[in-house]
This record gives structure tokens, C-alpha cells and sequence, in this order.
């Protein structure tokens, strides 16, 4: 079975989840202060978002219209969990470096828009991309965000410092504004720009 | 003559270099008359235009910037314990203002004409008044490499991401220095940067503003700023360390007179932070532990520290970025000289509010004009009723 190659496409630049429908913004400013976490974020909501996909879109034909919230919910709410307890088991720092984050992705507007408006009407397979794409979507997002933020922020990438002493011998300085909350806002802000003028999308 | 009418004519619609048009129309309308003529009937308007305007703010800041140049000067040689005539602090103060000025406005020229050949859009002179500003609201220490970041960020994400002149929510001057505020606190706060020092610092001399001496004052706070050096009259004058434009309201008073005069600034926002401050100044004094708080500082020594007056003549004062209804700039003002005292003396990580306080009061003022605006509605539909 041919899955046709937009569903996976789309959602990482054209239908971005992040800088075109603007959503998942409040852990895009959270967790991005550094590179390795948001890249773990990423990760954590690429395989959430794909795995609750593939599970409504099986059980679509079985959940009542009116409880499927509440289904669904369920659904997400344990993957949710089980992602933890694998951070967790496997990644202790980080996972109390990302604290109540993780737990939070069930409220990750992403993950019940992708099944309310895909996988609810779609068989499991396109489900399945449709939810790697969103997913890898938000994570390129998040790794920009972090990327920069990291850079500027401390001079460092995933904890290594990559900016020369020789650099700050010249008089350069980390930038504080990086480290704060605004600056996840214009790291985001900017690349939300740049990706509507290339894309050429516009808000009515 | 000649010549510049051929490279007109490449530059022209249709030409070689169309998308460049905006550069030709900004130096001709620099040098030469517009070879653009009324066609239909001619009516007298006054030559009263934006650049006017922006040229007399200029002007209104002049003796700022002059005052400014020979501050840091004097300060240099004050704390390296040097004797020095005014020709050498003016001198010196030269040879850190003109950097200061060359950079601004290349950095911020440029994302202009930038901008305008993107958008093809004329270049407008909506910078002079912004880059006149900048420098004026630095330390004379700051680093120019993070000078031209923060011009960038007024320019950009201040004015230009809202549509360019005329469009900003927040004054991009302020946003400028928002930026390095958050983002290089180590250039921009403290008590180590507003004194341009030759390396050596004799013991005499006082490197901290008055604001950071009011932080921790020992014994009455009036008695202990005397004690450091900084009585009334001197920091009337502005012989103080702090930021270029900003020490003398002396200065700043000769500023706000031509801008009143003229009609380009607001008497109503400059009279109304005065009296905001004033009255938040009193309640505090009401309410002061002791003598020995910043609480007990009297009105009129606020009006004179820091750059509460620069701020309320020339930050607050901006059309763009300010309430724009008469009774809506009253509330506009009052409440940006409420909320400066408010963060000078009950908050003791920031010894200066002005600018946090006029760009908070910038983002509530399309609210202060919105509720003016619906109460002038409902008053007078009662009157049309009753």
C-alpha cells in the first residue's frame, strides 16, 4: 500500500505544526534552553504522537463519537507514561532535567489534533507517517530552537564548548538574553518569519 | 547635472537597477530640488512634514549630546585624579561619542535601506531620531560590537518585524536598550560601567550612580548621597556618572522647552510623568521605614537622578509608541512615572525603572486610548439621550 509522500512531508515545512499552526509553543519555550534536552523532547513527542496515531486509527471504527475525547485521552495519557518510565529507567538525569515536561506532552496540543483530525479517519499506515512527520516537524523546530539557544546562550553544544577562548579573550560574551524564557520567543519568532516568507503563507 | 540624469534614468522603473530605486530617491531628495511637479490645481499647505519634525527633536537634543561629551570626559579625568582643561574633556568625550554615533548609524542605516529595497519602499528618515537617541541612553563603556546587536534588535524586531516607522508598538530606542539590559547585563548595569576609567581609580572618587548608592544607604540617604559627592545642585547639573545624555536636566530641561515650544513633543506626557512621579514619590516618603531607605527620597531628587527627566522628554514623549488621545496621555504618563518610582524603590534588583516603565506603558497604550475613546462614546450618547 502506497502512502503518498505529502502526509509525511507536509507537516515538516509547508504545515508545520510549530511555525505555521502555531501550536506546542508552551514546551517549545521550556525545554529549549539547551540542545540535549531538546532533542530528547523531540524524540519523546515524535514517538507519542506516531504510536497514539497508529492506536486510534485502529480502534476508529469502535470508539463512540461522543466518549472518543475521553478514549483518546487514554490512550495518549499512557504512552505519555510510558515514555517517562523509559527516561526514567534509561535517562534519569534527563529526565529530571525535563521534569514535568514529559508528563506534559499529553497536553501537547499536537498530539490530539493529529488524531482528531487524521487518525481518526484514517487507516493505521498513513496514520503511523502522518505522525512521524508532525512529530518531526516539531522536533526540527525544538533542535533549532535549542541549537541556537545553547550557542548563544552558554557557548556551548550538547554541553561541549565549541566557541574558541580566544573569542572571549576578544571581549565576546555569552548572551543572557538566550538564557531567559524571551529568548526562546525571538529564537522562535525569527524562524516563524523566515519559514512564512519562504513558504509565502499567509494568516486571513 | 547631466550625468545624474542618465544613472536616473537606469535606476527608474523599468530600468537596469529598478529594485534600487529607493537609494536614488533618498539622495536626491537629500541634495536636489524633485524634479516632481503639481500637475492639477495648487493649494497652500504648510511645509510641515516628518522630516521637519524629526530634525527638531534632533536639534532638542543637542545639548544633551554636548553636555553628554563633556561629562564623559570630565568623569575620565576626575576618577583617573588628572587635572584637565574643558577643551580636553570635551576631546575626550569626542573620541568616545563620534564611535558611538558612526556605528549606530551604519548599523541601523543599513538594515534601513536593507528593508526599504526588500519591501521597494522610499527610505524615510524614521532612524534619525532613534540613532540620535541611542547612544545618548549607553554607558560611555559599552562595547561596540554589542552596540550594533542592540541596534540591530531596536531596528529590526522593534520597528521593521511591525511594519517600519510609524508602526512600532514599543519605542525601538528603549528596545535597544531592553536588549542589552537582558541580554549583556555585565556592559549595561552595575555599578563599574558608567565611568570611563583609565585604568587606575583614585580613592576620591565615586564610580557608582546615585541610584546605586540609594540602594544600601548609610544613615539618612539625602545625607549619605551628599556624602558621596552628589548633592542636589550637582546632579541638577548633570557632573555625575551615568548614561551619555541623560545626567544634566539642565540639558534635558533646554530639550523639553524647544520641544514644547515647537509642538513636537507632549506637555501633557512630560507634565503628567513629572506629577506621576512626584506622587508616587510622596507616598512612598509616607510609608518610608526610616530615613535610611530609598523610600525616604524626596520627589525632587528623582526628578534629577538617573533618567527620569531624559525619559519623560524624550522616550515617553514619542507619538509613535505613546497614548494618543489628550486624556489618555494624562493616565499614559502619570502611570509611567508611578511605575518608575515604583521599581526604584520597592525593588531592589533594578536601581533604575525609566525604561522598563515607558516601554510597559507603551504596550497599554492602544488600551488607554481604546478605553478613552469608548468613554468619550458613552458620555456623549447619554448627553444625545438625556
Amino acid at each position: 500500500m502506497a502512502v503518498d509522500k505529502k502526509i509525511f512531508l507536509d507537516p515538516i515545512n509547508e504545515n508545520n505544526p510549530i511555525t505555521t499552526q502555531v501550536l506546542g509553543i508552551c514546551s517549545a519555550l521550556a525545554v529549549t534552553s539547551q540542545l540535549k534536552p531538546s532533542i530528547v523532547m523531540g524524540l519523546a513527542v515524535i514517538a507519542v504522537v506516531a504510536l497514539s496515531n497508529v492506536i486510534t486509527s485502529f480502534m476508529r471504527e469502535y470508539i463512540p463519537q461522543k466518549v472518543r475525547i475521553i478514549v483518546e485521552m487514554t490512550v495518549v495519557a499512557s504512552l505519555v507514561i510510558l515514555v517517562d518510565q523509559l527516561l526514567k529507567a534509561y535517562a534519569y538525569q534527563m529526565s529530571k532535567q525535563l521534569s514535568v515536561f514529559v508528563g506534559l506532552i499529553i497536553t501537547n496540543c499536537i498530539v490530539l489534533g493529529r488524531i482528531e483530525a487524521f487518525s481518526m479517519g484514517n487507516r493505521p499506515l498513513p496514520s503511523f507517517v502522518d505522525g512521524l512527520g508532525n512529530g518531526l516537524g516539531y522536533a526540527i523546530i525544538l533542535f533549532l530552537v535549542g541549537f541556537f539557544r545553547e550557542l548563544l546562550g552558554f557557548g556551548k553544544l550538547l554541553g561541549y564548548r565549541v566557541l574558541p577562548e580566544s573569542l572571549y579573550a576578544a571581549g565576546y560574551e555569552n548572551n543572557g538574553l538566550m538564557v531567559l524564557a524571551p529568548g526562546a520567543f525571538i529564537i522562535l519568532s525569527l524562524i516563524i518569519w523566515l519559514q512564512r516568507t519562504i513558504s509565502g503563507y499567509r494568516e486571513d | 547635472m547631466k550625468a545624474h540624469g542618465t544613472i536616473r534614468s537606469a535606476f527608474e522603473k523599468g530600468g537596469r537597477f529598478e529594485r534600487l530605486w529607493p537609494l536614488i530617491d533618498a539622495a536626491e531628495t537629500f541634495f536636489f530640488r524633485l524634479p516632481v511637479r503639481t500637475a492639477g490645481g495648487t493649494h497652500v499647505r504648510d511645509a510641515y512634514d516628518l522630516k521637519r519634525m524629526m530634525m527638531i527633536v534632533v536639534m532638542a537634543l543637542f545639548p544633551c549630546m554636548a553636555f553628554g561629551t563633556y561629562n564623559v570626559g570630565y568623569q575620565f579625568y576626575a576618577s583617573a585624579g588628572l587635572p584637565a582643561d574643558h577643551l580636553a574633556c570635551v576631546l575626550k568625550g569626542l573620541t568616545v561619542i563620534i564611535p558611538l554615533y558612526v556605528v549606530t548609524f551604519a548599523v541601523g542605516g543599513f538594515w534601513e535601506v536593507l528593508f526599504a529595497l526588500i519591501r521597494g519602499e522610499e527610505i524615510n528618515e524614521g532612524f534619525f531620531v532613534t540613532g540620535a537617541l541611542i547612544p545618548l541612553v549607553m554607558p560611555p563603556t559599552i562595547p561596540l560590537w554589542q552596540l550594533a546587536l542592540a541596534v540591530s534588535f531596536g531596528v529590526v524586531l522593534g520597528k521593521e518585524l511591525f511594519g517600519g516607522t510609524g508602526m512600532n508598538i514599543f519605542n525601538p530606542a528603549l528596545v535597544s536598550r531592553a536588549f542589552l539590559f537582558f541580554a549583556y547585563p555585565r556592559s549595561i548595569s552595575g555599578a563599574g560601567v558608567w565611568t570611563l576609567t583609565g585604568g587606575t581609580v583614585v580613592d576620591a572618587y565615586t564610580m557608582a550612580t546615585p541610584l546605586h548608592l540609594g540602594l544600601e544607604p548609610k544613615g539618612g540617604i539625602v545625607a549619605h548621597l551628599a556624602g558621596n559627592g552628589f548633592d542636589f545642585w550637582r546632579m541638577f547639573t548633570g557632573l555625575e556618572p551615568g548614561s551619555i545624555g541623560e545626567t544634566s536636566t539642565v540639558a534635558v530641561l533646554i530639550g523639553a522647552l524647544i520641544l514644547i515650544l515647537t509642538g513636537v513633543g507632549s506637555w501633557r506626557i512630560i507634565v503628567s510623568v513629572f506629577a506621576g512621579g512626584g506622587a508616587m514619590a510622596l507616598l512612598c516618603n509616607a510609608f518610608a521605614p526610616s530615613d535610611a531607605s530609598m523610600m525616604a527620597l524626596p520627589a525632587h531628587y528623582h526628578f534629577v537622578m538617573g533618567g527620569f527627566a531624559f525619559g519623560a522628554v524624550f522616550m515617553a514623549t514619542d507619538p509613535v509608541s505613546a497614548a494618543g488621545t489628550n486624556a489618555g496621555k494624562y493616565v499614559y504618563g502619570f502611570l509611567i512615572g508611578v511605575l518608575t518610582i515604583m521599581v526604584r524603590t520597592l525593588n531592589p534588583a533594578y536601581p533604575e525603572g525609566m525604561m522598563l516603565a515607558i516601554l510597559f506603558m507603551n504596550l497599554f497604550s492602544p488600551l488607554i486610548d481604546y478605553a478613552v475613546v469608548r468613554l468619550n462614546m458613552r458620555r456623549r450618547l447619554r448627553r444625545a439621550a438625556g
